[in-house]
């Protein structure tokens, strides 16, 4: 760690937001705009990365601060990170979807006594049905989730969605919301303190 | 073939254990030319015996039974034994009473593979000695110890760890609407803080104080900007005259985990890694849970996280200054 905050960006569905910020803040993105392949743009302190990689690379202090959905931040709650602002961008539900017409969540758990879930975050959808009081059968998918029950692989799904457009795609309807997910900025524990002059200027930008 | 070991553990090889050895030696050494004399204490202890220190730090969850039924758990730090020590080998002893320790402990974390469970610790107890005059002894010899070990750029992180809890008790707060608060604040999750601390129906100097406090960090200035930090006052005036003030950030967000701290808490860092290396506080309660009612404070520090530190110091330095 040098004196320069390093910011660990998320590519994918957060990329454009976070870059927008990042201009705001007097970062230059033009390099990271330009240039899909590269990973690590040392001379403006960005590393970018999958949403769910970026609090591991914070927890261990490789990049002071970052940005990820709140949706990661809810499956990786174990991690030691500090969880600074609300930044806004990025709106996105956290629901269970089953497949329209009927209610297969409801029959599985009256008849088998117990749902089968496929999703991409077991612990934010397992501790839904926990506290919810209801006994699921966990299925953890790395791919598209929707595909699960159209071939009755499960009941039902936990996933996050913006517009729900794929989800109607696939004759699933939402059920159940479980949380709002928006883009977060959190920060290593230690710089938080090491460099918190640095980490206080960003946040205060940012709330500005 | 494979032979598996427990996970967390690891057996350490003749070159990390010179070093480690070295690093442990010399913070050892420190400890004892500072008066605090070296204790042992049984790895296994009874379980209702920890117990009796704080329910939530009593004992890893490692444990056994004996011959007898009784059941046996391995310690998940040194303080709670020394505090037993303490009460019973020392039950008449004038104090204050210094001791060091360099030994193994043990916590299971439901965190990823490969997260250390058994730790050796390096470590002080001052006890007998009350308020900001043994925090500052304490907090001295912790940056001296690391000097010894070889770090430069140590800093260590003091905070009250019941400085959040008497505002939300001056502000009318209910008991159990404590508990989730402190546990939101630990994590240091602001934004859920934020939110929680909206629904408690304040008003709003009140509501914007115990949103904006825990983010409050760095040198003294910020001590005198609320008030209520008298303890943490009169410490920095002790690191003063020690001359360690300027390795001190103050940190008004500062919770540790354990059960047993009743004001001043700890924690130390490096710049050139992530993660903390050993913490500590101001525990006046623990050694009266087993009879002798005495105040004390103390520090540990993970020997393992020193040496990775004092490695990635040297890294850094190589790079910084090229011969």
């Amino acid at each position: 760690m040098n004196d320069r905050l390093t910011i660990a960006v998320p590519r994918g569905a957060l990329f454009g937001g976070t870059l927008d910020l990042l201009d705001r803040l007097g970062v230059d993105t033009s390099e990271v705009r330009s240039n899909d392949r590269r990973l690590l743009f040392a001379d403006v302190g960005i590393v970018t990365m999958r949403p769910s990689d970026v609090p591991t690379y914070v927890e261990h202090g490789s990049a002071d601060i970052g940005i990820t959905g709140k949706d990661v931040l809810l499956e990786q709650s174990q991690r030691k990170v500090y969880e600074l602002l609300d930044l806004g961008y990025g709106q996105c539900e956290m629901v269970v979807a089953a497949p329209g017409g009927g209610d297969p969540i409801g029959d599985a758990l009256r008849r088998l006594g117990r749902v089968r879930i496929a999703t991409k975050y077991p612990k934010v959808a397992g501790e839904h049905f926990q506290a919810t009081g209801r006994q699921a059968e966990i299925v953890e998918v790395k791919g598209s989730v929707e595909l699960a029950p159209l071939t009755g692989l499960v009941d039902g799904i936990v996933d996050l969605t913006a517009t729900g457009k794929t989800l109607a795609e696939n004759n699933l309807t939402i059920v159940e919301r479980i949380a709002t997910c928006t883009a977060r900025l959190i920060a290593n524990p230690v710089a938080h303190k090491l460099k918190a002059a640095e980490i206080d200027a960003i946040v205060e930008q940012v709330r500005r | 073939m494979s032979h598996p070991i427990p996970p967390g553990t690891r057996d350490v090889l003749p070159e990390e254990m010179r070093e480690l050895r070295s690093i442990g030696g010399r913070m050892r050494a420190a400890f004892e030319d500072a008066g605090y004399g070296e204790v042992h204490t049984p790895a296994l202890e009874y379980e209702e015996v920890l117990l009796r220190g704080d329910a939530r730090a009593a004992g890893a969850r490692y444990r056994s039974f004996d011959e007898q039924g009784a059941v046996l758990a391995l310690r998940s730090d040194m303080t709670i034994p020394i505090a037993r020590v303490v009460a019973t080998r020392y039950a008449y002893a004038k104090p204050p009473l210094r001791f060091s320790y360099l030994a193994h402990a043990w916590r299971v974390t439901d965190r990823g593979v490969g997260e250390p469970r058994e730790f050796l610790q390096a470590g002080i107890e001052l006890i007998g000695v009350p308020g900001a005059d043994g925090e500052a002894e304490v907090v001295a010899l912790t940056v001296e110890a690391l000097n010894a070990a070889g770090l430069r750029r140590h800093r260590v992180g003091v905070g009250d760890g019941a400085l959040y809890r008497g505002l939300l008790s001056s502000f009318g707060v209910s008991a159990e609407a404590h508990m989730p608060l402190l546990e939101t604040l630990s994590r240091r999750d602001l934004v859920g803080l934020e939110a929680q601390v909206s629904r408690l129906g304040l008003d709003p100097g009140q509501r914007d104080l115990l949103v904006e406090l825990p983010q409050l960090r760095g040198g003294a200035e910020i001590l005198s900007q609320t008030p209520g930090l008298e303890g943490l006052q009169s410490l920095h005036a002790r690191l003063e005259e020690r001359g360690v003030a300027d390795r001190v950030i103050y940190d008004l967000g500062m919770v540790r985990e354990l059960g047993y701290y009743t004001g001043s808490v700890f924690e130390v860092y490096d710049p050139a890694v992530g993660f903390t290396l050993g913490g500590g506080g101001r525990y006046d309660e623990l050694i009266g849970r087993f009879g002798r009612d005495l105040p004390a404070c103390g520090i540990a520090l993970d020997v393992q996280r020193v040496h990775l530190a004092q490695a990635a110091e040297d890294a850094l330095g190589a790079k910084e200054q090229p011969e």
